[in-house]
């Protein structure tokens, strides 16, 4: 319980306080600042909470089911290692919020800044407490996207916009490559869960896809730890404020990578391929990093390379397969943070009370702002690696390390020591150039501000940091070395390799290595000093290299030039190339697979055939023929063929005994005719005129490819469905629902059983669908605007009204417009007949065929033949239809009823079922699966009755859209209006 | 009777697939029409076709496939014929929209350029 509440603190404080920040007023920087320092210490006194338990071995785990069924579990684990980088996440995190209170500048939306900043430190704590790799996959693409708010949080800049998209794209990449590489992992081992991976180190190594794996999780490190050839990011990253950098650039978010490694590192190094890989990009890094970070002038700039050039120090040690050197790896890790982010702050405070980072414009800033001086001198120092300060202890065990190592290659072996000095005199060179740069020489002239010391505050959290870097140098072992003991026992298990914490290790070659960097360093200075004082932008030899200029053009490539000619190439805004496309596709594929696996009839002997449907098929192939035929010119011509095809597959399926789809068939298509005509008033008259040309080369060509499409897409199907039909058909779910339909689903129509029980959701679903094309349909209406060609009066009802005009003495009864009369009073005897029989097919639809479906339709055909015959004036007057209503009562009740069941304590939609005796109509099947059918029919009227009389309506707005014509001698207070579809 | 049912099923999807590709939205519309009785019909005859099976149960007796017909397919066409008539009305209100802002009536929102 402990351990879960304080991991659970740890991880959600940050996040709860990013939400806070976030909602606090865009001026609130003391408030936003106070809270998120508070966040920050209280992270760090967790953290201190939970260092007796770390300290005495243990590991605090706290585990939640997830997705218990597929072995997921959201996994919180605190061992050594994770706590020391958990103490640098909120420790350094503190000193950072205090920093940036001072830093940023109140014109700025500062809780804003503090929001990104605590929700970063949260995905980053989320990283290194995570026990599960896909959930540290998860945290670590958070990382990536808060660093890309940070970054471009001067979004106004494009320095910031491009340096934040750049860092997204290469980190968030990497973090994919990771994810790929976790799921490969997860794959071997079985398992997800750290320790089990952590445990299972040699099955992995031994697994044909460990270097698949290696790789791909290795493109997540090595990006996100700016590791040449990805490290180009990193220098760009600096459009970020300075806290952004000193925080993100030299505490976290790059050490994430080399967290990563060193976590993975029992389970996946100690390889040939490890140290191919990981000692390769480090090597290269170190050398490359710190060489171009001596030509920088920006100071910023130059933080950045020499960052890059310690990660790759860093990840050189990671890769040399070796227990010591792991342990100078993670010693370094501390070391630089506190060295790294106090010259970060120490540039900012430069920046903020100068108004420039450039080099070549400061200088002498030793006077006005001593403090500040001598504070980044002494982190410089820790920097180059000067003796009594921390990072002089790490470099010389680093020596030691590229003295020592033992790797396949023994060529690269020499060259490492070489390789090791010639980094760290750069490393003094280039140190030596910030202190030289910025503190000493002439007064400096013409500086935007005028330079004078921060507020004390600002200072304050480098002086803590340097005080750090003094304090580790002097006097290591009673510092930091518990801290680091506890952190490398977690990694390393119980045998870590004896070390020695201390200042002097007597003269040996490690030392005599340090003495030559330093001396090497300062030379290097002096004899560079003509070539930097000429201000040339990049370094001599690798100015061509910019790893910038390639990601640009990739960039260019794939999201501009790469698009444009797949989309001319692939692209069309016309529809049928695109349906043909997809029509050819689908016959491809089909025809494919037929090819792979051959295809034929079945074991099944046909059954012979019925002369009396070979003649109903007759007529139906025809009629699709003839619909197909006449749908250009014969509209009216289509819609009748399309109904016969439609009655035609309704026999079939009684035929084939499926009386309940027979049933909605025959009603579906009722209405579908229905909605049809009435669409044909609107669509443009055509007329095919005798003799007209006929149509050009192009057409015919055309007709004749879409005719071959046609042709293999009707041959292919008919061809597939006889080779299914003439086989066995599966009957694995059919045996499952036919035993349980009456047993446990209480009725005997399996198919309406398994639409309102069984598969209950996806009726709910679908209803749901019915009634959002409902209120499309309705919406697109209210807009509609009839072509100009079709707004006036149709043909026949102008003649009906001149003849009723020219006619008065036929009197009322006698208008031609109300020559439907017989029909006209047959519907309204047939309504309620029809009604009943809509509730007959309801309440017998779980027993027998009918059910929500056909019977709201049939409801809804009653009402509109209402409307067809009747008028929609007439019709309206006497039934009030609220068809908005309706829907809404049907979704209502229908997800009503699944969410009963919950107050019962069942899953969703489970149904309930008994059989009532009610008098005079019997016994009666009560399962709540009626309630929810009766949902179904309630959406179902009200959702089709809308589409109808959405459209029928049009035709009231067109007539009264267009100029009344005379009223018409005949009294009559209503315009006769007819349905749409008698024109 | 397979061979009358596959030949039906494939005139149809033919004509419906040749109204798919056709410029006027009118004959896609019934072109969507047709091909969603094939497919149902496909769909359907996935279960195998037998005339004369029993398709509602004995009450109190759990079934057999040996004497009722399959319902899944059933189930799966019935609710393919519901969204197939609501794409339908949704495509219909859609062209008849698009026939009032673009006076034309061709798929794309304009007569194609000769």
């Amino acid at each position: 319980m402990y351990d879960t509440l304080l991991l659970l603190a740890l991880l959600g404080l940050p996040f709860a306080g990013a939400i806070a920040a976030g909602l606090l007023p865009t001026r609130a920087r003391n408030v936003a600042s106070a809270l998120a320092g508070a966040v920050a210490l209280a992270g760090l006194s967790l953290v201190w909470a939970a260092y007796p338990i770390v300290s005495a071995g243990g590991v605090l785990r706290a585990d939640f089911a997830w997705m218990p069924m597929l072995g997921l579990h959201f996994v919180l684990r605190l061992d050594g290692f994770a706590w020391l980088f958990a103490g640098v996440v909120t420790g350094i995190g503190a000193l950072v919020v205090l920093y940036a209170r001072y830093y940023m500048s109140s014109d700025d939306p500062v809780p804003r800044f503090f929001a990104f900043l605590l929700a970063f430190m949260g995905a980053m704590m989320g990283v290194v407490v995570s026990g599960n790799l896909l959930q540290l996959a998860f945290f670590w693409e958070l990382t990536s996207l808060f660093s890309f708010l940070l970054i471009g949080y001067w979004h106004h800049t494009a320095a910031a916009r491009d340096g934040a998209r750049m860092a997204l794209t290469i980190t968030a990449s990497g973090g994919l490559a990771l994810f790929a590489g976790v799921l490969v992992l997860g794959h071997i081992t079985g398992s997800y869960d750290l320790e089990v991976v952590l445990a299972a180190g040699d099955r992995i190594r031994a697994h044909p896809l460990y270097l698949p794996a290696l790789v791909l999780i290795l493109l997540g490190a090595l990006t996100k730890s700016a590791q040449f050839p990805f490290h180009f990011w990193l220098p760009h990253a600096m459009a970020a404020p300075t806290p952004v950098s000193a925080y993100l650039h030299s505490a976290t978010l790059v050490k994430a990578g080399i967290f990563l490694m060193a976590r993975l590192w029992p389970a996946m190094a100690g390889t040939e391929a490890w140290f191919l890989i990981v000692g390769t990009a480090g090597l290269v890094t170190l050398l490359v990093g710190a060489y171009v970070a001596i030509f920088q002038h920006d100071l910023k700039g130059l933080l950045a390379y020499s960052t890059i050039s310690h990660l790759g120090l860093i990840t050189l040690l990671l890769g040399l397969n070796s227990k010591l050197a792991l342990v100078a790896a993670v010693f370094h890790v501390l070391n630089h943070a506190a060295f790294k982010a106090s010259l970060f702050m120490a540039a900012g405070i430069i920046d903020h009370e100068t108004g420039t980072r450039d080099i070549r414009r400061l200088s002498g800033l030793n006077r006005p702002m001593p403090f500040t001086a001598r504070l980044a001198l002494v982190a410089a120092a820790a920097m180059a690696g000067v003796p009594l300060l921390n990072g002089f202890i790490s470099k010389e065990m680093f020596f030691a390390e590229a003295l020592s190592a033992e790797a396949p290659l023994p060529g690269l072996l020499n060259l490492l020591p070489l390789a090791a000095l010639l980094a760290s005199a750069f490393s003094v060179t280039y140190s030596l150039r910030f202190i030289h740069g910025a503190f000493f020489g002439p007064d400096p002239v013409d500086l935007p501000r005028q330079p004078h010391e921060p507020a004390t505050w600002m200072r304050f959290p480098v002086e803590i940091l340097v005080l750090a870097c003094i304090m580790v140098g002097l006097l290591p072992a009673a510092t930091v070395g518990p801290f680091l003991d506890v952190a490398v026992r977690a990694v390393l298990g119980p045998e870590v390799p004896y070390y020695s914490l201390t200042v002097w290790h007597g003269f040996n070659l490690p030392l005599l290595m340090s003495v030559v960097a330093l001396a090497g360093g300062v030379a290097l200075y002096r004899l560079l000093q003509r070539r930097l004082r000429s201000g040339a932008e990049g370094p001599p030899l690798l100015r061509r290299l910019q790893g910038q200029r390639i990601f640009e053009r990739t960039m260019v490539f794939l999201s501009w030039r790469l698009a444009r000619r797949l989309e001319g190439f692939l692209g069309t805004r016309r529809l049928q190339p695109q349906l043909r496309l997809i029509v050819a596709v689908a016959i491809l594929a089909g025809a494919g697979a037929a090819w792979l696996r051959g295809v034929g009839p079945g074991n099944l002997p046909a059954s012979p055939v019925d002369p009396v449907l070979a003649l109903l098929w007759m007529v139906g192939g025809i009629c699709a023929i003839g619909a197909a035929w006449q749908a250009k010119y014969h509209r009216l011509a289509a819609v009748i063929l399309v109904g016969g095809v439609g009655l035609i597959v309704c026999v079939t399926f009684v035929w084939f005994s499926a009386p309940d789809l027979a049933l909605t068939q025959l009603t579906v298509e009722v209405v579908t005719t229905v909605l049809l005509l009435l669409g044909l008033r609107w669509l443009p008259k055509r007329f095919q005129t005798p003799g007209e040309r006929g149509p050009e080369v192009l057409t015919r060509t055309r007709r004749l490819r879409d005719l071959a499409l046609a042709v293999a897409a009707g041959g292919g199907l008919a061809a597939l469905s006889y080779a299914v039909m003439t086989r066995t058909p599966p009957d694995l779910l059919a045996r499952d629902f036919l035993a349980r339909a009456y047993t446990e689903g209480g009725g005997t129509n399996v198919v309406n059983v398994i639409l309102v029980d069984f598969r209950g959701f996806d009726t709910l679903g679908e209803i749901f669908v019915v009634a959002a094309v409902a209120l499309a349909t309705y919406a697109l209406l209210r807009r509609f605007r009839p072509a100009p060609d079709s707004v006036e009066l149709p043909e026949q009802q102008r003649d009906q009204q001149e003849t009723d005009t020219l006619q008065p003495e036929r009197g009322e009864s006698g208008r031609v417009a109300d020559w439907l009369m017989v029909p006209f009073v047959l519907t309204r005897l047939v309504f309620p007949v029809m009604l009943l029989v809509a509730v007959f097919l309801l309440l017998r639809g779980h027993d027998l065929p009918g059910g929500g479906f056909s019977a709201g339709m049939v409801v809804a055909i009653a009402i509109i033949m209402l409307y067809m015959i009747g008028g929609t004036d007439w019709t309206e007057d006497r039934l009030r239809l609220r068809p908005h209503l309706w829907i809404g009562t049907g979704l209502l009740l229908a997800t009503g009823t699944g969410l009963a069941a919950w107050a019962f304590g069942h899953p969703f939609l489970t149904s309930y079922f008994a059989y009532l005796d009610l008098p005079f109509i019997g016994k009666v099947p009560a399962a709540s699966a009626l309630l929810f059918d009766i949902g179904v029919f309630i959406l179902v009227v009200g959702a089709t009755l809308l589409m109808l009389v959405a459209l029928a309506h049009q035709s009231v707005r067109g007539h009264r859209a267009t100029p009344r014509p005379p009223p018409a001698p005949v009294a009559r207070e209503r315009t006769p209006v007819t349905a749409a579809g008698e024109d | 009777m397979e061979l009358v049912a596959s030949l039906g099923i494939g005139v149809l999807a033919g004509s419906g697939v040749w109204l798919l590709l056709r410029p006027r939205t009118f004959q896609v519309i019934i072109g969507l029409s047709l091909l969603s009785y094939a497919v149902n019909l496909f769909i359907f005859s996935t279960g195998g076709l037998r005339s004369g099976a029993a398709a509602i149960l004995e009450p109190g007796e759990a079934g057999s496939i040996a004497q009722y017909t399959d319902p899944l397919p059933q189930a799966l066409v019935l609710t393919a014929i519901v969204i197939s008539f609501a794409t339908t009305a949704l495509l219909l209100v859609v062209l008849l929209a698009a026939r009032g802002l673009t006076g034309t009536d061709h798929v794309d929102g304009r007569e194609r350029d000769r």
